[in-house]
């Protein structure tokens, strides 16, 4: 980095490097970026993020060509796309698969952190634009969820919109400020699809923002050690970490091999089986949206059902929804306190102890679970499971400042093994 | 011993499914889209049964003649009973108002319906009506209690009588029918009514996703040919990862 531009430029290069900082935006973001050299399977999912939030603007854009926001065309014109217009399907369910790849994909590159202590200073502020990311990917997925007018679309924002509902005081009429009627209504869809068009660019922005606080502390590693502090030259910089490598080519080179793979496994997903048994596409939804028939079963799409399972888990206290909603967005806020309940002397979870790895596999577990019982009808059974798991999954932030004092560590050591 | 097991799970298995949905057994339709002379019959049967009432307001005329390798005389003169034309959609007149008035209930488009239910769903639901004097049509049937819809197929299929469970009283809910009996023959024997069932539901499991053969063919060379790169992709970076120490 130190190394920046120190050859001119000449030629039209040159011409712009006068005018525009390209050559050294290319070598401070990519050439000369030195990342460790040990980053593992765990980092492809930072690039696929990446490629999975191009996929969803480009292919929305192309939806939103021939797509209706109105109650009455909405349905009827996803179903033109599906059907009329050249390869609108392909567009279509790449979109709808796209959603829930994209989400894959988001929490993989989140459970990586939480591995390696990605989050750990001096990654804060990194880690802090990163679940501002994933908040605003929730607001976009649910926003873009009402855009069918399907069965599901329709009452499933019914079910979150009257959340709001739940807020004490003010609550009724939040709740018709957010969906511009006293019902979910044409309205309320052209407002969503406004929001679901603008908030993509946002969280274009926001990675943006993501990278240059990246690359301002320099990427994070399987053994926690910060290679800017270790020991100085490499091959092609006298002054570069000794544990570095140039970010292009290598990275780049590696990242594509998992970017083919990604796409193999999306293509299977698009071309064999876009409804995932009901996962990725909901079969109540290829329903119109009918206010005057409620399903029978309301379930929100899979990656939003463990922050549901939470919802429901939390029983009704003075008559009112209101502490489920706030356990429910406290799963979520209690995210961005992270790099500081952690107090472990040591970052990565090679290094940590067994108290560290029981309470991330118990996490672990207690977010699947919880997703699994999102889907399902309420019993009583299923919800006392919903309970002990929310229990679980609050258990180890709130916990962490006490167990990640007292583990035992390993020694780490002084450059990144191999 | 071995033999044992395998016989007494064989022999659980449709209890367990039973037990495990809480539903109806639906019976599994073999689906063929590839089978055009099947869509060809189903398409025949669906605007001579079905049509006066069940719309398919996201499919057309056109579309559906192409797909299923029907020309287009074929489609004017056997399957097109308005004065459509040939790129319409395959909408009917009858308002959403008649079919409250006549039925209980607004009849559903049908375009979808194998993708909201499932092909398995309407195979069954077709063959499952049985006779019931409590309702409007005196019949009601075993995949949808309380249905509105008349059995428009009788005349083909004959009429089924409900089988209740030994001890049970007459008049007990769909959950303890034990199963559905022929008491009067139509005009087609029970293995000719369970094929053009089939024809139906492969149609409109054709309708509910008609790029569906097409999807899957493509799909096979979009994965080869990421096979292809995948190899290359995997080359290029062995070559210049191999002095990274």
């Amino acid at each position: 980095m130190s190394a920046d531009t120190t050859t001119e430029t000449t030629g039209f290069l040159g011409w712009i490097d006068k005018r525009f900082p390209l050559t050294k935006v290319w070598n401070e973001h990519l050439a000369q970026y030195y990342a460790p050299k040990n980053m593992n399977f765990w980092y492809f999912f930072g690039s696929l993020s990446i490629l999975m939030l191009v996929i969803q603007i480009v292919t929305g854009i192309w939806l939103a060509m021939n797509y209706k926001p109105s109650a009455t065309d909405a349905f009827a014109s996803v179903e033109y796309i599906m059907r009329d217009v050249n390869w609108g399907w392909l567009i279509r369910y790449m979109h709808s698969t796209g959603a829930s790849f994209f989400f894959i994909v988001v929490y993989l590159h989140m459970f990586r952190a939480l591995l390696y202590g990605s989050y750990r200073k001096p990654r804060e502020l990194l880690w802090i634009f990163g679940v501002i990311i994933y908040l605003a990917m929730m607001a976009t997925a649910f926003f873009g969820y009402l855009l069918p007018w399907g069965q599901m679309s329709y009452w499933g924002a019914q079910v979150i919109v009257n959340l709001f509902a739940a807020v004490p005081g003010v609550g009724e009429e939040l709740s018709v400020w957010v969906r511009g009627d006293y019902v979910i209504s044409d309205i309320t869809l052209n407002r969503f699809f406004a929001f679901h068009f603008l908030l993509p660019f946002v969280i274009a922005a926001l990675v943006f923002l993501h990278i240059v606080a990246l690359h301002r502390v320099g990427s994070n590693n399987p053994d926690g050690v910060e290679i800017k502090y270790g020991p100085k030259g490499n091959r092609w910089d006298a002054n570069a970490p000794a544990d570095g490598i140039p970010f292009h080519p290598y990275y780049t080179v590696k990242d594509i091999v998992g970017v083919v793979v990604l796409l193999a496994l999306f293509a299977a997903v698009i071309f064999f089986w876009p409804t995932v048994g009901g996962l990725f596409l909901e079969g109540p939804n290829f329903q119109p949206a009918d206010p005057l028939k409620t399903p029978d079963h309301i379930a929100p799409v899979w990656y939003f059902t463990p922050f549901y399972a939470m919802l429901r888990a939390v029983p009704p206290m003075f008559g009112s929804q209101f502490p489920g909603v706030v356990v429910m967005f406290a799963a979520i806020l209690i995210l961005f306190f992270l790099p500081w309940l952690d107090r472990s002397p040591v970052k990565s979870v090679r290094y940590k102890g067994p108290l560290f790895k029981f309470a991330l596999g118990i996490f672990a577990v207690s977010f699947v679970v919880l997703a699994y019982l999102g889907l399902k009808p309420a019993d009583p059974l299923l919800t006392l499971f919903a309970q002990i798991f929310t229990a679980l999954y609050f258990a180890f932030f709130l916990l962490m400042p006490w167990y990640s004092k007292i583990d035992k560590t390993k020694p780490v050591p002084e450059r990144v093994t191999q | 011993m071995r033999a044992l097991f395998i016989a007494s799970v064989l022999f659980l298995t449709p209890l367990l499914a039973t037990a495990a949905g809480g539903h109806v057994h639906l019976e599994k339709a073999n689906i063929d889209l590839t089978d055009q002379a099947s869509l060809q019959r189903g398409a025949k049967y669906y605007v001579n049964y079905c049509m006066g009432c069940h719309s398919l307001q996201y499919m057309r005329y056109n579309r559906m003649a192409e797909d299923l390798g029907i020309d287009e005389m074929t489609l004017r003169q056997n399957l097109m009973f308005t004065d459509a034309k040939p790129g319409d959609l395959m909408t009917i007149s009858m308002r959403p108002e008649d079919g409250e008035k006549w039925f209980g209930t607004a009849v559903p488009d049908l375009t979808l319906v194998t993708r909201w239910r499932s092909p398995d769903w309407v195979y069954t639901y077709l063959k499952s009506f049985y006779l019931d004097d409590t309702r409007p049509y005196g019949v009601n049937n075993l995949v949808f209690p309380q249905v509105g819809m008349p059995h428009v197929l009788s005349s083909l299929q004959g009429v089924q009588k409900a089988v209740l469970e030994p001890g049970k009283e007459e008049g007990a809910a769909a959950a303890k029918i034990a199963g559905l009996e022929l008491v009067q023959p139509g005009s087609l024997s029970p293995g000719e009514f369970d094929a053009m069932v089939l024809d139906l539901t492969n149609f409109l499991t054709y309708v509910g996703e008609p790029m569906r053969v097409e999807r899957q063919r493509l799909g096979i060379y979009v994965l080869l040919f990421l096979g292809l790169f995948f190899i290359v992709a995997y080359a290029l970076k062995k070559e210049y990862w191999k002095d990274v120490h």
